[in-house]
């Protein structure tokens, strides 16, 4: 609430007598401290985001996540170099182990390699945040027991500091598009960051959710890497969606239950152009990542007022 | 006027569970849970143990004005921290309600989030960030930052290279600098040298005395006769007294001497892994057991212990004496002097002795540590408070009782 900016009002102006009260007589253009009144009581029930103290947090969000990628490319002797370098070498293993050894084609005639690098590159940008985020207040408990800030800070911050290995390892995914001469069509680079947005949602929304069961049970991290490495096969990132065109229960499920499965086949689609943009599963992907992102916020915002004490 | 913080009927429970794990696993969980199904539809035995409640805090009112410097005090345990967390947001109350009218900072660790791999510079605008200083805010703090924490030299190095001297004053430095309404301030005074300490303490006082409202935790008695006008004592999570500091300390002191009424095998505020757990401590002199010792003659600490280790282990103790009013004197430690203890299965006892006792006559309160490598097994806030009668300690009949502690030395002089 601010007062005494609106000109017009005089101390005889019965509308803002009160506002003006406790201003002294000699300011005339003063801008009164805002009544900052706030209660902390017990939390009761679902308790709502608060989004106006989010923003007063920003600069908090924005520090955090340059300490984390700061420190990333501090700490690492080769910095920048690792973001590029795995990749590279999971790319060649792959190749070699499940296109020239298994068999597994790109099915729609793209090479292999470019088409196991859309997938790749997604895949290890989704299992990593994931992976981060679930740690994410574990690793910042030194912060969370010493000082109050709104806690979603940390998981979503994991989510930005992922977003810049990507983008530093998509120069791979360039170079080799440039090798092997695909041009990507206009829908890819124009639904791209649609693509990348339901990512990070159902990153966002799945690390919350992990972050949160990680305080409490704290064997959780050691099957994380494990659930992880399992999820790589219940995703189209060695081979195409389309593989699994004559199982179409498993097909579905995919589909709706796994966001990236549909973001990295219409990354694919559209990047590489071979086959067909899928509007529908974008659709899907959207959504689903939507209900993953309002499950894991709301866990998270339930279990969050308990972090300071078991962490 | 309203008061600045009002608190209002203030509790905090904490849910114990029987085998008092701090951390659940998911593993233990299903399987409590499948025992638990168990037994409410299929075993006869229909009774599910409770877990057990603690309050930490309880029925806690009382409000600070603007412009109030207000000193909390008590024992460990006494809820003192966990007052802070509440007021600081950090972990929500139970029961009841504070109203905060202003802007509120809470300090109850200086460095923290801290990183070592980024340079003072970066750590100061990190650090800022997290104690809720915005970017501009830091900027334009951030000379008078630098330069109160003395470390010019040495902003661009990487904070793992720094001495813990150097790191402690930027990031106390740092904390100083916030500019709120509502300042809450856990005991972080005791850090750094003793020319910083009185920095800091200097910093203190002007904050104090610059109209904000403090709220200062601490076990330096002297420093809250100096910023607090007034006192709320805390006792077992209620507030016990509250007024004026010169009527509240002489409460605290009588309260902190005053050896707990309960036995120290089943005192429950202490803190440690229990492998070894002290059961009681006494004073002897020449063999025999003694209520005082006497200044400048021997006596012996005897801290009697039982171990739940099956072999015997490496194992050290130590203790600090403070003085009556809560002065730290000394630390002893069996590492210090090189003696290897190793405590075995069973009863046993540490033996400390002292050959010359250099306290003056009074009470002083012993707060004794077990540790396994490193590891505190036990730890008891004041164990034992250790009685001293006047002695001749320079055998000349005579010494100053207002010095705290008395040194063997000898004088010479010669001209030149």
């Amino acid at each position: 609430m601010w007062t005494g900016l609106n000109g017009g009002s005089l101390p005889g102006d019965n509308s803002n007598q009160f506002k003006i009260r406790h201003l002294s007589p000699l300011s005339t253009i003063v801008r009164p401290p805002r009544p900052m009144e706030q209660t902390i009581t017990p939390p009761k029930g679902l308790v709502r985001i608060n989004w106006v103290e989010l923003w007063q947090f920003r600069d908090l969000f924005l520090v955090l996540a340059w300490r984390d990628i700061s420190v990333r490319y501090k700490q690492t002797a080769l910095g920048a170099a690792w973001a590029i370098l795995q990749p590279v070498a999971t790319m060649v293993i792959f190749t070699f182990i499940f296109n020239r050894m298994a068999g597994i084609q790109s099915g729609d005639g793209t090479p292999y390699p470019v088409f196991l690098c859309v997938g790749q590159l997604l895949w290890q940008y989704f299992s990593g945040t994931l992976t981060n985020a679930s740690q994410a207040l574990v690793a910042n408990a030194g912060l969370v027991q010493k000082v109050y800030f709104p806690r979603l800070i940390l998981p979503a911050t994991s989510v930005t500091t992922g977003l810049v290995d990507l983008a530093i390892a998509s120069l791979v995914l360039v170079g080799m598009m440039i090798w092997y001469g695909v041009t990507p069509g206009w829908i890819g680079l124009l639904s791209l960051p649609l693509l990348i947005l339901t990512a990070v949602l159902s990153a966002l929304g799945m690390g919350l959710f992990l972050a949160a069961v990680n305080v409490k049970y704290r064997d959780v991290r050691y099957a994380l890497p494990f659930v992880i490495n399992i999820m790589m096969y219940v995703t189209p990132v060695i081979y195409p969606l389309a593989m699994l065109d004559r199982h179409p229960v498993a097909k579905t499920l995919m589909t709706w239950l796994n966001p990236i499965a549909g973001v990295i086949s219409n990354a694919r689609a559209g990047l590489l152009g071979h086959s067909p943009f899928q509007w529908d599963i974008l659709v899907i992907s959207l959504l689903m990542s939507g209900i993953y992102l309002a499950l894991g916020l709301a866990y998270f915002r339930t279990t969050e007022r308990y972090f300071a004490d078991i962490a | 006027m309203k008061p600045i913080i009002e608190i209002e009927g203030l509790g905090k429970s904490y849910r114990i569970g029987a085998n008092r794990e701090k951390y659940l696993s998911l593993r233990d969980q299903m399987a409590k849970q499948a025992h638990g199904f168990y037994r409410r539809f299929l075993s006869r035995h229909r009774h599910v143990p409770r877990d057990e409640e603690f309050w930490a805090l309880k029925d806690v009112s009382f409000s600070v004005n603007e412009g109030e410097a207000v000193g909390i005090i008590g024992r460990n345990g006494a809820g003192k921290s966990t007052l802070l967390k509440i007021l600081s947001k950090i972990t929500p109350p139970t029961t009841g309600k504070i109203t905060l009218r202003g802007r509120m900072a809470s300090l109850l660790e200086v460095g923290t989030g801290f990183h070592p791999e980024l340079t003072g510079r970066e750590n100061v605008y990190l650090n800022g960030a997290i104690l809720g200083m915005t970017r501009a805010e830091i900027k334009r703090k951030f000379d008078e930052i630098v330069a109160f924490a003395e470390i010019e030299k040495f902003l661009d190095t990487p904070v793992k290279r720094y001495s813990s001297g150097m790191y402690v004053r930027l990031a106390f430095a740092v904390a100083a600098h916030l500019d709120p309404k509502i300042l809450i301030v856990d005991e972080v005074l005791a850090v750094g040298d003793a020319e910083f300490q009185r920095k800091c303490l200097g910093k203190m006082e002007e904050v104090a005395h610059s109209g904000r409202t403090v709220l200062f935790v601490s076990h330096n008695m002297a420093a809250i006769e100096n910023l607090c006008r007034r006192c709320v004592l805390l006792k077992q999570g209620a507030v016990a007294f509250e007024g004026p500091t010169a009527q509240t300390l002489p409460k605290y002191l009588a309260d902190f001497l005053r050896p707990s009424s309960e036995s120290l095998a089943t005192r429950t505020d202490r803190e440690g892994t229990g492998s070894i757990r002290l059961l009681d401590v006494q004073l002897s002199v020449n063999d025999r057991a003694c209520v005082a010792a006497i200044t400048g003659k021997p006596c012996t600490l005897r801290f009697g212990f039982v171990s739940a280790c099956k072999a015997s282990v490496a194992s050290s103790i130590a203790f600090t004496i403070r003085d009556s009013r809560a002065q730290f004197l000394c630390r002893l430690s069996s590492e210090d002097v090189g003696s290897s203890l190793s405590a075995g299965e069973g009863h046993g006892a540490f033996l400390c002795h002292i050959r010359r006792l250099p306290l003056t006559p009074g009470q002083y309160r012993i707060t004794p540590t077990i540790s396994i490598n490193g590891e505190v097994s036990d730890y008891i806030e004041g164990a034992f408070v250790l009685n001293v009668e006047s002695g001749d300690f320079y055998g000349t009949g005579r010494f100053s009782d207002h010095s705290p502690v008395l040194l063997d030395h000898e004088w010479e002089m010669f001209n030149s």
